[in-house]
């Protein structure tokens, strides 16, 4: 039996002025599913997620969580769904067991469960330091202990692990990756990674300007790309990794 | 008491006073400088010399000579200087004598006939510093010792008097000092601290805080939760004024202890003008704060709101030391509506009925702008 989407997303568009941010992108999320979406800066990943999280409207076309639209539902949504932003700062002066409580507190939720986040993204020690006082891993995982919370259906991660250092970027793998073994929770991440899309992630959506390069498993990818591209250059056998995909579907890195 | 723990307005209300109690600026700013400039205007205030200066006559008409009458000793004095005898619209009387000084600049005089009463209330307003009475044959000047500018009114006064050409000896003239509470500058200044203080708590605690969470995304993070928005705005704001009650009440505190200060009037209905006065300030920075991220440009909306009542809705000095025709401009900002209330309680001995319209007024000001402010409000 196919399993339902937990988010449709249907030739949705959307445009900021003049820059066409994204341009009719099609992409279905199931269950349990940890989905990447990986390309360069300007690709349009935070606006798709946006989208998907609610904040922005698409111009055209439609974003459906569990069939249903966001007109309407926002409330039930807002219980469903964790997020992690790209750079949101908590409050400095909060130490890291209040902030919980205190987005806790959003979802009518007690102490008890700011414990066992607490737990899980292994902050124990900073129970009472100020958020202005933890490293950069430190407050990533606290973002990511916040938007779990809730225990979401989906969870939206917008580059969880931009700046970080090789050590604390692991960490937070760990974390995602205990959290994909124990619960049914349906993961979209942002990442300019390849690592992070290949460590993590079942299906990876690889997009520039706005749209759809190519999806597909980890297999999926490194394996069909050669025949797409044997006709237009010579064959040079197919790509070893994402970033050799990516290079060969739009000639530059994705750093770039 | 676990419901209540865990519910979000409780949170939002601690979270909130947590960030402002953590952090060191704010007993600074909101408790120790108010104090300090109490201190140091109420002790050593000098201010500049007044180009108009006026003084109150007391007892019978003084400034029209009745035929009838003997003539008195003020009378003389001004129909030998000339003053220029003035109607008001209102049927006052009032002469105006303006004496001409190159050195120090001129000093424009206006003598107004009035009762003893009108002279005290005018006098705790800061209208005037100096009244003038003649009984037995004497003119008597009652002024506050402690106040400078008074001082240097009936210096000022006095050297006139000194002129060969006028009859008046010094053993007509008699110096009583005024002890009528709340005449005294700093009665005058620590009413305009407090309401000051509440402007300023307000726009930076309100409008920059919500500024701040803006440019931080956290604002934006929180609504991606179930957070009923009114809880978020609600909890701010009632931080914000529990904080300035602290505050407020530490100054008078300061004030009582050190100048001796009183609460002449009604205590219930400073209570109810200070909230409405607090309201009043916390939805005009709900709405300077709706719609920008960008700090730099708070900032600047912030003193542009702030920085013209702060010089001239007389918290320090009266406004009546501005043209005449800018006053009822004046008179129609918050912070000069706030003052004038909280002053007429503390020195005049006013009660509900005289602050119940400002405190309507007030009360409307923050509605209107806070739902204005909500309906334009970003949240991301």
């Amino acid at each position: 039996m196919k399993l339902e989407a937990i988010i449709q997303v249907k030739n949705v568009h959307k445009s900021f002025k003049s820059v066409h941010a994204v341009r009719g992108i099609d992409l279905e999320i199931l269950p349990s599913q940890f989905i990447a979406l990986l390309g360069p800066n300007g690709a349009g990943k935070t606006t798709l997620v946006e989208m998907i999280e609610g904040i922005q409207k698409p111009d055209k076309g439609e974003i459906l969580i569990s069939g249903k639209p966001w007109k309407g539902n926002e409330k039930e949504f807002r219980r469903i769904i964790g997020l992690s932003l790209q750079e949101t700062r908590f409050i400095d002066k909060l130490r890291l067991f209040e902030t919980l409580r205190l987005f806790a507190s959003f979802f009518g939720l007690g102490a008890e469960r700011c414990e066992e986040v607490m737990n899980l993204v292994g902050l124990e020690e900073k129970r009472q330091a100020y958020v202005v006082n933890l490293s950069g891993g430190q407050r990533q995982r606290l973002a990511l202990g916040v938007a779990l919370l809730n225990k979401p259906r989906i969870l939206l991660l917008d580059e969880p692990t931009t700046g970080l250092d090789p050590q604390a970027r692991r960490e937070v793998w760990m974390i995602l990756k205990k959290l994909k073994d124990a619960s049914a929770t349906s993961l979209i991440l942002t990442t300019h990674y390849m690592e992070e899309a290949e460590q993590l992630c079942d299906y990876i959506v690889i997009m520039d300007h706005g749209t759809i390069l190519k999806e597909g498993t980890l297999r999926d990818l490194l394996g069909k790309s050669s025949a797409d591209i044997e006709e237009k250059q010579e064959y040079k056998g197919p790509p070893r990794n994402l970033d050799e995909l990516f290079i060969e579907l739009t000639g530059r890195h994705l750093n770039e | 008491m676990n419901k209540l723990k865990n519910s979000q307005l409780w949170q939002l209300i601690l979270a909130n006073a947590r960030e402002l109690l953590r952090e060191p600026a704010v007993l600074f700013w909101g408790i120790v400088f108010p104090i300090l400039m109490s201190l140091g205007l109420g002790v050593a205030f000098t201010k500049k010399k007044d180009v108009t200066v006026t003084i109150a006559v007391i007892g019978r008409n003084h400034l029209v000579h009745a035929p009838s009458d003997s003539i008195s000793l003020i009378q003389t004095f001004l129909l030998r200087n000339k003053a220029e005898l003035r109607v008001g619209k209102d049927g006052s009387l009032s002469r105006e004598l303006t004496v001409p000084d190159e050195k120090l600049g001129g000093t424009r005089y206006i003598f107004r006939d009035m009762s003893w009463k009108k002279a005290m209330v005018m006098l705790k307003r800061g209208n005037l510093n100096l009244v003038m009475d003649e009984s037995n044959a004497k003119i008597q000047y009652q002024f506050d010792p402690m106040n400078p500018d008074a001082q240097l009114t009936y210096l000022k006064f006095s050297k006139l008097m000194k002129d060969p050409d006028l009859i008046i000896k010094s053993s007509e003239t008699e110096i009583r000092p005024l002890d009528v509470t709340g005449t005294r500058y700093i009665d005058f200044l620590v009413p305009g601290l407090i309401c000051m203080g509440v402007m300023m708590s307000c726009m930076w605690g309100v409008s920059y805080d919500i500024i701040e969470k803006r440019s931080k995304k956290l604002l934006r993070r929180m609504i991606a939760t179930p957070m009923k928005r009114s809880n978020f705005l609600v909890a701010l704001i009632t931080v914000r004024i529990a904080m300035n009650f602290v505050e407020s009440g530490l100054l008078f505190l300061f004030a009582w202890l050190v100048f001796h200060i009183t609460i002449q009037g009604s205590v219930p209905a400073l209570i109810l003008f200070f909230i409405s006065g607090n309201i009043a300030f916390a939805g005009i920075a709900v709405f300077l704060s709706c719609n920008t991220a960008k700090t730099e440009i708070g900032n600047g909306l912030i003193n542009l709101v702030s920085m013209p009542m702060m010089v001239l809705s007389g918290i320090f000095f009266s406004y009546h030391n501005f043209p005449g025709w800018s006053i009822p401009v004046i008179q129609k900002f918050p912070l000069t509506m706030m003052a004038d209330g909280v002053r007429s309680i503390f020195i005049e001995g006013a009660g509900f009925g005289e602050i119940m319209l400002p405190t309507l007024i007030m009360l409307v000001i923050g509605v209107v702008f806070f739902t204005a402010g909500l309906k334009l409000f970003k949240w991301h």
